[in-house]
Order: C-alpha cells, then structure tokens, then sequence
C-alpha cells in the first residue's frame, strides 16, 4: 500500500498553463499518475496535450472527480490556490511553490485546520510526493524510485529526498511512498504526520527520515517514535557544520540560539531508538542491512 | 533580513509605534547637529547587529555637545564583536521609570504567532525565561483571528504591567502586531518597552527581521538592503543571484538544493576538510548560474579546490556540465574541480564532460568519493 495518495488517484494540476506546471503535470502524467485536468482562470475549455483546461477547480472537480490538487503557482497566488482547492472539494494538495511569506503561510494553514478538517496540505515548497509505480505528484523523477517497497521516506529537504531515494533504489531497495514534507517554517505535513501513516500502512516495513537543521520538528517526531513507532527508523539530519544564525537556503533552515542544531535533533532521534547515520550513503547502507533483516 | 535599531524605530514610527525624537548620525558633526535638534540629555548609540552594544562602550549618554563629541568620536570606528561601527544613532534621553519586554514571533511548533510580554524588560529575555518564566505572559494568537484590543487588555494583565502602563501598553501591543503581520516581521521586539515617571510608555530599542519572502509586496525595503554589510564574497553571489553564505574553509562547494548542499558540508567534514561556503544553486539551475557559482568561488583566494554536487531533478546535469565547462572558458579557474553528478540526464552531462576531463577536472561516482577527492586536494 501507499499512503496519501495511490493508482486510483485522480489529479488536476492548478497552473497547468504555465512553463513549470506544464512541464511537471505533464511529466507526471507519464510517470501513470492519472493527471485529469489543468486549472488556469481565463484558460477554461483549452486542453494542454488533451488534458481539459478549466476556469476553476470547482468545475475541474465536477468534471473530472479529482480528490488530489498539485499546485503550481508563483508565491503570489499560492495561497489563494490552495484555498480554492479546499473549497473546491480537492481533499490533497500538494504545492511545490517557494517563496510564499511565512504570513501567508500561517494564515492559510490555519484556515485549512479550522474550515477544512478533512484536507491535507503538503507543502508549501517541497518536492511533493510519489509511490513508486502508482502516482507521482511534484517534481521528483520518476525515474529514481523502485516500486514494491518496503521503505517508506519523509523527508524536509528536496534534493536529500532524491538523494534517499537513490541510495535504496540502487542497492534494489523500493519504497511504499516517498514523502517531501519542504523546509518552510508552516508545513501543511510534518514527520509525525507521515510516520504515523507509515505505521499504519501494512507494507510499510521500514521509514528513512530526512531531517536539518532548525526548527524542532524532528525533536517532536522523536517523542512520537518513542511512544508509537514500532517499525524500524532510519535517520540521517543535515547541517552538522551549519554556523548559528545563518540561514541555509530556505526559511527553515535556521540555528537559532542554542536550539534547532543538528546534533540536538540527532541525540533526541537516538534517544528515542532511531538508526541515526551521519550521511545518505551511510543511512542507505544502514537501511540495506534492515531491510535484509525484516 | 535583520534591521538596525534606527531602521526597525523608523518601521515602528510607519506603524504608530511611539519611539524617542531622534536621527541617524555618521560623523561627529552630524551626531552634535541632531543632538541640538532633539534637546539634551540625549543618548549616542552605535547602530550594530550585534547584541551586548551596551557593555561594549557602544551606548553613552551625553549632557552636552562636548559630551557628544567625546562618545560619537569614540563608538565610531568601534569594533564591536567583529561589526565596526559605521553610524550612530542619537536620541533624547528618557527618564525611566520601567522597562518591560515585547515581541511577536512565529510558533513553528503550533503553527501559531507567539506574543511575549513582561514586566521585566531591559535584560536579555532568554535569562528571564531560564531564571523566572513565570515572570513571561505568553500569548498564542491564531494568525486567522489576530490580535484585538480586548485581548491585548487582559495580557497586560495578566502581565502585571504597572497600572498607569497598561493601556498605552495594550495598544501599544496592537500596532507592534501590525507592524509584525502586516509588516511581514518574522520578528518585532521592542526590549525595552519603557514607562516614563510622567506616565508614557514608548520602545526604546527595537529588533525587526523581515522575511525576505514578502519583499514583493515591500518596495519600501530598498532601503534596508541598501545598507547591508556583508562579506565582499556574499555581495558578489547576490549580485548573481546565487544563495552563498561563505566560511572559513579550503573546500569551495556548489550544490543543487539547501539540503543537498549542507549535507555536502557535512560530509566534507567527516572525511577530514573544510567547507570554504555554502552555495545552493537552486532548482532549475542553468548553464550560466552554475559558470557565475564557479566564478564566485574562484575568486576566494582561500579555495584550494572546487566541489560539485549535484543531483539532477529540476536541475539537468547536462546544462550542469555545459556550464562547468562555460565556466573554464569564460574565468581562469585556478583550482582543481571535483564533480559528483547523479539525476536527471546525468549521462548526458558526464558525456558532455567527458572530453575535457584531466588531473584537474575530475568525476568520482559517489557523494563520498568526491568529497574525499576533493579534500585530499585540499590537504596536498
């Protein structure tokens, strides 16, 4: 099984028009993944190579029956999208965009909590999510994930979650769904989210779990493994030699005083039984020996 | 971007914030002229980024010009922790007679804002919070519903602000939100919120800093970002548009994605180097981003070899490769490059290379090859 998402799940792509939107909607469209509309107000009743264009994601979901919405809009018009897609009847939404404001970010989290209960939102800024040979929404190539699992993967940084991906695909190990919750200071989806649908999915085996530093996302996904989990957990956290106080590429990515280092969020990952490992190579290796052990 | 005290008064003043008369000064000159202008006593302060001004010498009080001239004289040019002192600013002394703590900043845990309030300002509030955090009012605000008056009435309250402060404070508090949520702050802290023996209260100091994400709707940042200082290194990868923070080390680094590029530094540490910068060349990058990534890093004389690593997703290894080779013709680059290079199109960006590989350009197959590669160059 998946989680989130799988073969069933139809998608429509809001931003389809665009360079991006038509490049990815149309790359996961090849992967098999069922994309079956487009949204772009204005564009409604065009077609991006036979995919239905419509005005708005009320129409594309009464049309199509869409559940999933991948949302691919500059930062401007990201959290209005994503509200649409709520009201619309779009139950998950995954939006790729950088550079939303942390404001924005806040506000639309919590409307989403307190409108619309049953919604999930991965994202903002993440590469999005994929289940080896059955759905494939954001940017991630298909190409480098192996279907049949048993390894599950969350991970906060896109290209580490390539990164993970890779190192078990390469030693023959698939994964059941891999999961890029982005690095923004407000993620609709955090690890514990995804851990816990991890362990409830029966074949889920065993969950690799990308963090960095700032924040204490992985120090709350510690306390969780410690009460819950019961599958194995493979870690590995970047950003052991970030310097204090400078930023590392995106909002999240913060020392602040004391806190939100790589090597606390590594002592409360041990602390709670996790594998920690010091670099991909070494966490894939590590989850090799698991995976051969299960 | 954090702002100096005098940008993030002159923000607070756009948002009603009452703030003490005064104005920047960057000589001797200009510090007596502005002195004259607010009145005597005034306070001269050196405009720095970095806590612990006060016990640094870099805040003095001066009853006269001749005072003014002696302290504005001293705390320019002052070093203070690493920042010298460019520009002061100067101020009307106020009487005090308390000082409490504000600020407003995101819960990230509970996707919330956090208000804190106390009545123990004027110290650093990370040793209130250990000493006594009881003596913090802390306030959850739901981003949705925001910060209104009656809520702000029952915080300082509950913070037991003295009675004359409390509703000055109250909605003092509304407009410090304001600033903060429309202002698109990621932090607005006055330390400290004063009252004064005659009964008003004011900031005495502020700390804003703004999420550069929001800037599109900020036209009015310019200005802010026009006085950044920054190491020669980062200026010139701004200009670029390339995300660089630069180190210490020998090993320059260019990678695709933050995480990718911090697990970078990590790994090159592990196998005995050091990082000379962090470099996200982004999603998407080109050919000419990665030639202007390889430029950058050339020109730090202290890199004694160039790693790349990339993984391919939005990023085309073979654009990747173009660009490195765009680079060796466009810059003399003097020191060996060490290339991981795995994703989409990574055989076409490894033919590509191909042909010009040397003693000097060099691909290893794995993350941790190269960097051990690399650090061996480093270490030669």
């Amino acid at each position: 099984m998946s989680i989130f998402v799988d073969e069933n799940t139809k998608v429509i792509v809001q931003g389809l028009t665009g360079g991006q939107g038509k490049f990815h909607g149309l790359r996961n469209r090849a992967y098999g993944t069922k994309v079956v509309g487009g949204v772009t107000p204005g564009k409604g009743g065009s077609d991006v190579e036979g995919i239905p264009v419509f005005n708005t994601v009320k129409e594309a979901v009464d049309a199509t029956g869409a559940s999933a919405s991948f949302v691919v809009v500059p930062p401007k018009f990201a959290s209005a999208a994503i509200i649409e897609a709520a009201e619309g009847g779009i139950t998950f939404i995954v939006c790729i965009t950088e550079g939303i404001p942390a404001h924005d970010e806040a506000v639309t989290y919590n409307r989403l909590v307190e409108e619309f209960p049953g919604v999930r939102l991965l994202g903002p800024n993440c590469p999005g999510i994929i289940s080896p040979g059955k759905c494939n929404i954001g940017i991630t190539s298909g190409d480098i994930a192996l279907a049949g699992g048993p390894v599950g993967i969350v991970s906060r940084s896109g290209t580490l979650t390539y990164q993970a991906l890779h190192e078990l695909s390469q030693q023959g190990i698939g994964q059941t769904t891999c999961v890029g919750i982005g690095g923004d200071p407000v993620p609709g989806t955090n690890f514990i989210d995804c851990l816990r649908a991890f362990q409830d999915d029966p074949e889920t085996k065993a969950v690799m779990m990308i963090g960095e530093i700032g924040g204490s996302e992985e120090e709350r996904a510690a306390e969780w493994i410690k009460a819950n989990m019961t599958k194995p957990v493979v870690s590995y956290v970047a950003g052991v030699t970030a310097p204090p106080g400078r930023k590392m590429g995106h909002a999240g990515a913060i020392i602040s005083g004391s806190k939100g280092t790589a090597q606390a969020k590594m002592d409360a990952l041990r602390d709670a039984g996790v594998h920690v490992c010091l670099n991909p190579t070494e966490a894939g290796q590590k989850m090799v020996e698991i995976v051969k052990a299960l | 971007m954090d702002l100096f005290e005098y940008q993030g008064k002159q923000y607070f003043a756009r948002f009603g914030i009452a703030v003490s008369p005064g104005d920047i000064a960057d000589t001797v000159e200009e510090a007596l002229a502005v002195a004259q202008r607010v009145g005597y006593p005034v306070v001269v302060k050196a405009q720095v980024k970095v806590g612990g001004r006060g016990k640094a010498g870099g805040v003095k009080l001066a009853a006269n010009a001749d005072e003014v001239r002696l302290h504005a004289g001293n705390i320019l040019g002052l070093d203070i922790k690493g920042h010298v002192v460019h520009r002061l600013w100067v101020e009307r002394s106020s009487d005090i007679a308390k000082e409490y703590y504000a600020s407003f900043t995101l819960d990230r845990p509970n996707k919330t804002h956090l208000g804190m309030l106390s009545a123990q300002g004027g110290v650093e509030i990370e040793v209130v919070a250990e000493e006594n955090p009881d003596a913090i009012a802390f306030l959850t605000i739901d981003p949705v519903r925001g910060l209104d008056l009656a809520t702000a009435r029952r915080w300082v309250d509950e913070a037991e602000l003295d009675v004359p402060a409390r509703e000055q404070a109250a909605e003092l508090l509304v407009k410090l939100y304001d600033c903060y949520t429309t202002g698109d702050c990621d932090l607005a802290e006055i330390n400290p919120l004063i009252l004064t023996p005659d009964g008003t209260v004011h900031a005495l100091d502020a700390k804003v800093t703004l999420d550069e994400n929001a800037s599109y709707r900020h036209p009015e940042w310019e200005e802010f970002r026009a006085t950044e200082t920054e190491d020669p290194r980062e200026k010139m990868a701004k200009e670029k548009g390339l995300n660089y923070i630069g180190l210490d080390g020998t090993v320059g680094i260019i990678a695709n994605g933050a995480g990718l590029a911090m697990s970078t530094l990590d790994v090159v540490n592990q196998v005995g180097g050091t990082a000379a910068n962090f470099l996200d060349i982004g999603g998407g990058a080109n050919a000419d981003i990665m030639a202007s990534a390889m430029e950058v890093i050339n020109a730090d004389p202290k890199v004694k070899v160039i790693f790349v690593n990339i993984f391919g997703g939005i990023t085309r290894v073979d654009e990747v490769a173009k660009g490195v080779l765009e680079a060796l013709q466009r810059v003399s680059i003097t020191s060996p490059v060490v290339l991981r290079l795995d994703g989409t199109n990574a055989v076409e960006g490894r033919a590509i290379l191909a042909p010009h590989l040397s003693d000097t350009l060099i691909t290893e197959p794995t993350m941790l090859d190269a960097a051990r590669r690399a650090v061996a160059f480093a270490n030669a």
